[in-house]
């Protein structure tokens, strides 16, 4: 009976599991094993190296800039784009006119494809003739090459980012905040508190959870990002605006380094597997969950 | 003291509250009694600055609030679902309030040790709301109302999401502690019986308006209106269509004995200490015709059984069938 029950359990578990297994187990295996080996051609048998491949790795600069990158578009695109939604949401959640519409503009970055925003915002960027620099030329700036300048092409690509998150991750505070107890509100304010001390002790705290889980979506996505670096920079100039994910795209597939490619994926795999677990072991403690 | 003139709350084209007047002395306990819908949170919420009012003053202790914040208005308040605050242990819950009001340290260590003592909530003070029984979290909810020392005390239906063993413990304790500490307190509820057992003055509202003001006794013995006569008391007060009047009386003070009017026994209902006894008094089955009584002990009427009933005058309530207002003559006890 047990052991039937047991087949079943599995039988019943096996379709996800074989997609699983095939797309994301056997790949992550796959890549690990790369990582180690190495061939001087496509043709000739690839070769056990061990380390080898992680020793180029800490003596590749573009490597370390990448990181270098990343970490500047992750410590300026998450914040930036949590509080923003937070902002948001609080404001499209309170007692406002046409709120409906408010929320679908708020949203709207999120629905749109991402090439077709990329392309909307490589116009916006474009020096003299784009949207920025001739919204400056009209207070009399002379408007930098966004993208072209190695000093603003990163920052471009996040603001770029912050925009899209934002109202993606309203709808997560949103969804949140129609879930607290408006007597929780009222009880506050009877106490005699103000709005930013509502905030601070009731509304904040209450959002943890859903802090959180933004928290570790954003950050991923600061990792993953590769699809609006196709449009707008191809990580230019002179890398100032490559990020991890595209470098490793650019390793494998137009360099055609498989065996260094699957190095640096394992880098990925290892930091975002240590950022996920970091942040589910530092807050969690801290964090009321219902 | 709390003077309450010409309340009104309108949503839409409905007067939720409809020209309210009344005042709370110092120290009185106050029931705001109605069905539900009736307005009496809104009003509360008036009262407590929640909700805005269309038309009205608020008063308290000779000063406007009308136009205050609920902040500003110094005053407790006990919500229906407590409106604990999740993630604040028992303790920060109550020190809530004096913290946003920037008291001093040693004054809410002193405040808290106090109130808690009057609550009995000693030990739980670090736990978290979540780990609490219905009746400890009344209790949370209480004290922090209280540890503000305001004027007054607000209360929404605090019982209603206890069950009624602990309701009637906490009915007790309530009123006792508000006794004790000379409050005055406003208490919404829906249930007569906590109304009459808890209150100094019932404010008896129906459809947003006031259907009478009084002791309870007085809502008991001289109802205003067939409302007040049929809200109050349980079975409802009997009303028979007489002539252009409606006569009231209540169950329990109908007798049966031979000489009486005629009737006829519809059912029985045993409840223990006594039966509650249907019986027709008129010929046709019509509803205006059937009459509720209570037996004492336990009564063995068959269906269809005739019985004769009768009642002390004094007993006989009056109502113009028109108004369905008292016409009663003055009482002369």
């Amino acid at each position: 009976m047990n052991r039937r029950l047991n087949l079943k359990a599995w039988l019943l578990m096996l379709p996800a599991l074989s997609l699983l297994i095939a797309f994301t187990h056997w790949p992550t295996l796959k890549t690990f094993w790369r990582s180690a080996t190495w061939a001087k051609s496509d043709v000739a048998p690839s070769q056990f190296v061990g380390l080898e491949n992680y020793g180029l790795l800490i003596e590749d600069p573009v490597f370390w800039k990448v990181i270098e990158n990343n970490f500047w578009y992750a410590l300026g695109t998450v914040p930036t784009s949590i509080a923003l939604a937070i902002a948001m949401a609080l404001w499209v959640n309170g007692k406002i006119k046409h709120k409906g519409l408010l929320r679908l503009a708020y949203f709207t970055p999120t629905i749109l494809p991402m090439i077709t925003v990329a392309n909307i915002w490589l116009f916006f960027y474009s020096p003299d003739i784009g949207l920025f620099d001739q919204l400056l030329r009209a207070v009399g700036i002379d408007g930098p090459n966004w993208l072209g300048d190695p000093d603003t092409a990163l920052g471009s690509l996040m603001a770029m980012t912050i925009w899209k998150e934002a109202g993606f991750f309203m709808i997560f505070y949103l969804a949140a905040l129609q879930t607290l107890s408006p007597e929780l509100y009222d009880a506050a304010k009877v106490e005699g508190a103000g709005p930013w001390r509502i905030f601070r002790r009731i509304t904040f705290p209450l959002l943890m959870p859903t802090t959180l889980f933004v928290l570790i979506n954003a950050l991923l996505n600061a990792f993953k990002l590769v699809d609006h670096l196709f449009i707008l920079t191809k990580g230019g100039p002179n890398n100032a605006s490559n990020l991890l994910l595209y470098y490793i795209y650019e390793t494998a597939f137009s360099f055609l380094d498989s065996y260094y490619a699957a190095t640096l994926t394992v880098v990925m795999l290892v930091a975002l597997a240590l950022i996920a677990l970091a942040q589910m072991l530092l807050f969690d403690r801290k964090i009321h969950y219902r | 003291m709390l003077r309450v003139e010409g309340l009104s709350r309108i949503f839409g084209d409905k007067k939720v509250v409809d020209d309210l007047n009344f005042t709370v002395e110092d120290g009185e306990f106050v029931a705001l009694l109605g069905p539900s819908g009736c307005g009496k949170s809104t009003s509360l919420k008036m009262i407590a600055g929640l909700e805005n009012p269309d038309t009205g003053v608020i008063e308290l202790d000779g000063k406007d609030i009308t136009h205050l914040g609920p902040g500003q208005r110094q005053l407790g308040m006990v919500f229906q679902s407590y409106a604990l605050f999740p993630h604040l242990s028992v303790k920060e819950n109550i020190l809530f309030g004096l913290k946003a009001r920037k008291v001093q340290k040693d004054e809410q260590q002193k405040r808290l040790t106090s109130v808690v003592d009057l609550v009995g909530l000693g030990e739980h003070l670090d736990k978290k709301p979540g780990q609490l029984s219905g009746g400890q979290c009344q209790r949370v909810a209480l004290a922090r109302a209280i540890v503000s020392e305001a004027n007054l005390c607000l209360m929404d239906e605090p019982l209603s999401n206890l069950d009624a063993k602990l309701r009637n413990e906490m009915r007790t304790e309530i009123r006792a502690l508000q006794q004790r500490l000379g409050m005055s307190v406003i208490y919404v509820t829906h249930d007569q019986v906590e109304a009459m057992s808890m209150a100094d003055k019932i404010v008896l509202m129906n459809d947003g308006r006031i259907e009478q003001i009084g002791l309870p006794e007085d809502l008991y013995n001289r109802p205003a209106t067939v409302f007040a006569a049929q809200f109050i008391g349980s079975p409802p007060m009997n009303i028979i269509p007489a002539g252009d009047k409606l006569l009231g009386v209540r169950p329990e003070h109908i007798r049966i004995e031979d000489g009486g009017m005629p009737g006829r026994v519809v059912s029985c209902d045993y409840h223990g200490a006594d039966t509650i006894v249907l019986a027709d008094i008129g010929g046709e089955g019509v509803s205006e015709s059937l009459v509720k009584l209570r037996y004492p002990g336990h009564a063995l009427f068959a269906a269809e059984q005739n019985i004769s009933i009768h009642w002390k005058p004094e007993f006989e309530h009056q109502f113009s069938s028109s108004t369905r207002t008292s016409i009663d003559p003055q009482p002369t006890n």
